[in-house]
């Protein structure tokens, strides 16, 4: 039976995919947001995964959530609220309630809505009458037991057979958004390739949620989202932490500086060691340390050897990693530090986002201990980040702190793929061997660098350490003047770096009534919240610092010409405590959240206009 | 500190040797070792360019500033790791780490036992001295239980490390251990670590003239060495004593002196040492000895073979190169789900 359901073409639609954390929720959202891609909308997207493994089956601690946003428009944020939601069990939905667009659409798997499970999400009354679903489109669809009898033909076993759920959400899925089911069956041949049973069922299950989609009344609109309007070229979906490894990777190739990673596991940044340790056909040498200590000091000594060398990790890890950044300042060696934020202090919310090491990176260390801190701002630019940071690091002779956070390393987007040909070239101040007058601590007059000759070289043999050096010789020297002197020299060569990066950007007039200041990840929520204000004819702008230090050298200019200035970050006000140690003469707002959650667009809209309307109160 | 360019084909101890001066206290047990070492390292064949001292903190780690090659003098505990990055961005290096007892025991245990699980190709020595000379007197992990120092003025309440076990425990391929009164034995082993493939662990029962001195004296005194040392050889028996007349037998499971001639011992029935034996029962039980008991082990106590990390890496990533089909970067972006957005798929 077939029927003519209304369509209705969409801007943008959020779709969330929520259920126990062993229910593949994360996979089916992938491949949603794959689909997505395929067809050619704009995404963004966003797991949510508690820091269990696999929570008690059925409670709200197990939820485990996957939020994509496709849109025909841009897209810049994985979206405040969804359009779509997709409950596996009461647990799910009692989590997600609240972050429903009104009239969502949320399909439940209602096998599992029994008094057993509605117990276990700690309901007290049954939510499919108790009126909380009021105003919603509520398909109960029977998904667990219409897989198992699609199934049963194939053979598989009870725990193969629950797996392949996921296929049948998916196929109501391709039926709600009025999408090619052969794309799906392509995808799952090509993800089972080895295994033609598995390939069977998935598809026979694929097909058998799009048909009941069909077939039910309850869904009288499908939505169609057109191909993205501004986008055009060859893309890819890529998360931070994946993009941030093949930054590193393509730095490694244009500076031809083979690339070390001596790191640890830490969430969120393991990706990035893992990505890594499977590129070896890249030549990617990684080395999975005792500990947090040993992945920097094994990559310091690969930087000795004149290696890209990397380390990375996460708020904690970098905590115990300080001692050796302090070692690679003292003794000049070139290193990126990627570290990937999470909720803090201490193990705080390890799979949870956050901007609060911004001053640990910037302070952390003993003396004056000065680095170059970057941060990206989108999970694709990880990619134009992590190489910026290698760049900087190789060029100028120092470690470079790159900050990424748990919402850019899960993150996923739409990625224009770059071709190397256009990466910018890297040029390390590496010797010949027999250099003429080599001394290790003989500067570059302009950046301040110094050359780098690596063991192995002839004629170039020398001693580094963490003793303080004489000026040029490079010798221990606890001489007072020379220390003052070499301090002052660390000191200016990361300052002067500020003549090889590029301005800052403002979006918008430069002398707007207010001037939303932000840094790294919160880009998507802050240029969006902007960018409709503007749309709806109010003064702001937005200033999205990447490069923290150095500060770009514009930075004062833009500061100087807004009316009036708020500075958004998810900590207490770490940039606003820095930007104004640096220009105290001018006054900031701040807004502030520290939930583990990103921002939102509404409540950053709702704070602008609350400011922009009562200036000056 | 420029180095001389001059390449000399034939390397002579001199070729290690810096102008600035060594700074260790007058006659403190760590000259005699560096004497050794530049005596050494000419006899392991590897060019000077190619030879690499890294250490971390305290008096021994001071050893990268008086030795001409590349140095890496770096954080406390932490040579290893540093070591371990050299050698692994370039295999070609021959890789030496100083280190001493709080080191490489205390701050820098956890390295020290990984380095050693992996088995990278490199020579550990530990210079030990049974206590923190750099901060003036304090007790380490091998100080004996007992000892008076600043900060155990009761005595020290706490059970030493032997390097050796650790090494033993950590499923270590080669260690030996030597004295800095004895300038052959020295030299003669730390050849051997350096030639060894794999992690080799050199323990140097060291004095510290200042804070610990003669620690080692009821081993090394000029008229107690014979009888409480034993010089280990490989495929020679284990035999000790002033007048060579005392050896080891293997008996009841356990190590056991004797003296040839009592007891109806002949020299045929003492033990010969056989340091390449993959089981590391004997050698263990050799790393043990002590005084009263037993004499000291010295010498090389145990070198086998085994994988060594390195090669095994450099083998993984030939292989890798070899058969992925992304060869570069742009081959890697293109790889896997690319979407082609408003354009027609050519």
């Amino acid at each position: 039976m077939s029927k003519n359901p209304r369509i209705i073409e969409l801007e943008d639609v959020v779709v969330k995919f929520a259920g126990d954390s062993g229910d593949g929720m994360q996979l089916t959202g992938s491949q949603f947001s794959d689909t997505s891609a395929f067809v050619g909308n704009d995404l963004s997207t966003f797991p949510d995964y508690p820091s269990e493994i696999r929570a008690p089956q059925g409670t709200v601690a197990g939820v485990s959530g996957y939020q994509v946003h496709i849109g025909h428009k841009d897209v810049t944020t994985p979206g405040d609220l969804a359009d779509v939601l997709v409950a596996m069990n009461p647990a799910a939905l009692k989590t997600n309630m609240k972050w429903l667009k009104p009239g969502a659409t949320v399909i439940i798997d209602i096998d599992n809505f029994d008094q057993k499970n509605y117990k276990k999400a700690e309901y007290i009354e049954d939510p499919l009458n108790d009126g909380s679903l009021e105003g919603y489109n509520i398909v109960k669809a029977p998904i667990t037991s219409l897989t198992r009898s699609t199934v049963k033909e194939f053979g598989l076993d009870a725990k193969t057979a629950d797996k392949t759920k996921n296929q049948f959400v998916a196929g109501i899925l391709f039926w709600l958004f009025n999408r090619d089911l052969t794309i799906g069956e392509n995808f799952i041949q090509k993800k089972f390739k080895k295994n033609a049973d598995l390939v069977n069922a998935n598809i026979a299950v694929l097909r058998g949620g799009y048909n009941y989609a069909e077939t039910i009344e309850a869904m009288s609109t499908t939505f169609l989202v057109n191909p993205a309007k501004n986008k055009k070229g060859l893309f890819r979906n890529i998360t931070g932490n994946i993009a941030t490894a093949w930054g590193l990777l393509a730095a490694s190739e244009k500076s031809g500086c083979g690339l070390f990673l001596g790191s640890y596991p830490i969430t969120p940044a393991t990706e990035v060691l893992q990505e890594l340790a499977s590129r070896k056909h890249l030549g990617a040498i990684t080395f999975q340390a005792e500990d947090e200590i040993a992945g920097i000091c094994s990559a310091i000594g690969a930087s000795f050897t004149g290696k890209l060398a990397v380390t990375s990790t996460s708020g904690p890890g970098l905590a115990l990693k300080g001692e050796a950044i302090g070692l690679a300042v003292i003794t000049e060696l070139p290193i990126v530090i990627v570290n990937v934020q999470r909720g803090g202090p201490s193990t705080g919310l390890p799979t949870k986002t956050e901007q609060a090491d911004l001053l640990q990176a910037l302070y952390g260390r003993s003396g004056e201990s000065p680095v170059i801190v970057v941060a990206a701002t989108t999970p694709a630019n990880c990619f134009t980040y992590a190489y910026e940071a290698a760049k900087l690091s190789l060029e100028h002779m120092t470690p470079v702190i790159l900050l990424t956070d748990g919402y850019l390393a899960n993150g996923s987007e739409l990625w224009h793929i770059p071709e190397m040909k256009d990466m910018p070239e890297i040029n390390p101040p590496k010797v010949k061997d027999n250099h003429e007058g080599y001394m290790p601590y003989i500067r570059d007059p302009e950046n301040l660098a110094r050359m780098w000759a690596v063991p192995g070289q002839e004629g170039m043999r020398h001693r580094v350490g963490g003793l303080e050096k004489a000026d040029k010789t490079g010798e221990v020297s606890h001489d007072p003047y020379n220390h003052q002197v070499m301090v002052g020299l660390r000191q200016e060569k990361v300052d002067r770096v500020a003549n090889y990066i590029s301005d800052q950007e403002v979006m918008g007039e430069k002398d707007a009534d207010l001037l939303v200041i932000g840094w790294g990840g919160t880009y998507g929520a802050l240029y969006s919240a902007v960018k409709e204000l503007q749309n709806e004819g109010r003064s702001i702008s937005l200033a999205q610092f990447s490069y923290i230090s150095p500060l770009p050298k514009n930075t004062e200019d833009i500061l100087k010409h807004a009316k009036s200035r708020v500075i958004c970050e998810l900590n207490l006000g770490q940039f606003a405590m820095y930007l104004r140690s640096k220009f105290p003469q001018y006054e900031y707002k701040q807004y502030n959240k520290v939930q583990g959650l990103p921002f939102m667009i509404s409540e950053l809209k709702a704070k602008f206009i609350d400011l922009l309307e009562n200036k000056g109160k | 500190m420029k180095e001389n360019t001059d390449f000399a084909p034939v390397l002579i101890p001199q070729d290690y040797k810096l102008d600035s001066p060594v700074k260790w206290c007058a006659g403190c047990g760590a000259h005699a070792v560096l004497s050794s070492i530049r005596n050494a390292v000419p006899e392991t064949g590897v060019k000077k360019e190619n030879v690499v001292f890294v250490s971390g903190i305290g008096c021994s780690s001071r050893f990268p500033y008086y030795i001409n090659t590349y140095g890496f003098h770096s954080l406390h505990g932490r040579a290893a790791p540093i070591a371990t990055g050299i050698k692994l961005a370039n295999p070609e290096l021959s890789v030496w780490v100083v280190t001493g007892d709080g080191d490489s025991m205390a701050i820098g245990g956890n390295h020290f036992i990984h380095v050693i699980r992996r088995n990278i190709n490199m020579s550990i020595l530990i210079f030990n001295n049974r206590i923190y000379g750099l901060t003036k007197g304090q007790y380490s992990p091998t100080t004996p239980k007992g000892s008076v120092t600043k900060t155990s003025p009761e005595g020290s309440i706490e059970e030493p490390f032997n390097p050796g076990e650790l090494v033993m425990g950590s499923q270590g391929a080669f260690f030996a251990r030597v004295v800095d009164t004895e300038p052959k034995m020295m030299k003669e082993v730390f050849i051997q670590a350096s030639l060894h493939k794999g992690t080799s662990v050199v323990e140097v029962l060291q004095n510290c003239v200042i804070f610990n001195n003669d620690v080692h004296e009821n081993i090394t005194g000029k008229d107690v060495r014979d009888d409480h040392q034993i010089y280990l050889k490989h495929g020679e028996p284990m035999i000790f004593g002033k007048e060579h007349e005392k050896g080891l037998i293997y008996r009841n499971n356990k190590l056991e002196v004797v003296i040839i001639g009592k007891d109806g011992i002949r020299k045929e029935d003492i033990l010969i040492h056989n340091a390449n034996c993959a089981n590391s029962t004997i050698h263990y039980n050799l790393v043990k000895m002590d005084q009263p008991e037993y004499p000291v082990a010295m010498g090389i106590i145990r070198a086998v073979e085994k994988p060594v990390y390195e090669e095994m890496l450099y083998d993984q990533l030939a292989h890798a190169q070899e058969k992925s089909p992304i060869k570069c970067m742009d081959d890697l972006l293109k790889s896997g789900n690319t979407f082609l957005i408003n354009e027609s798929s050519s």
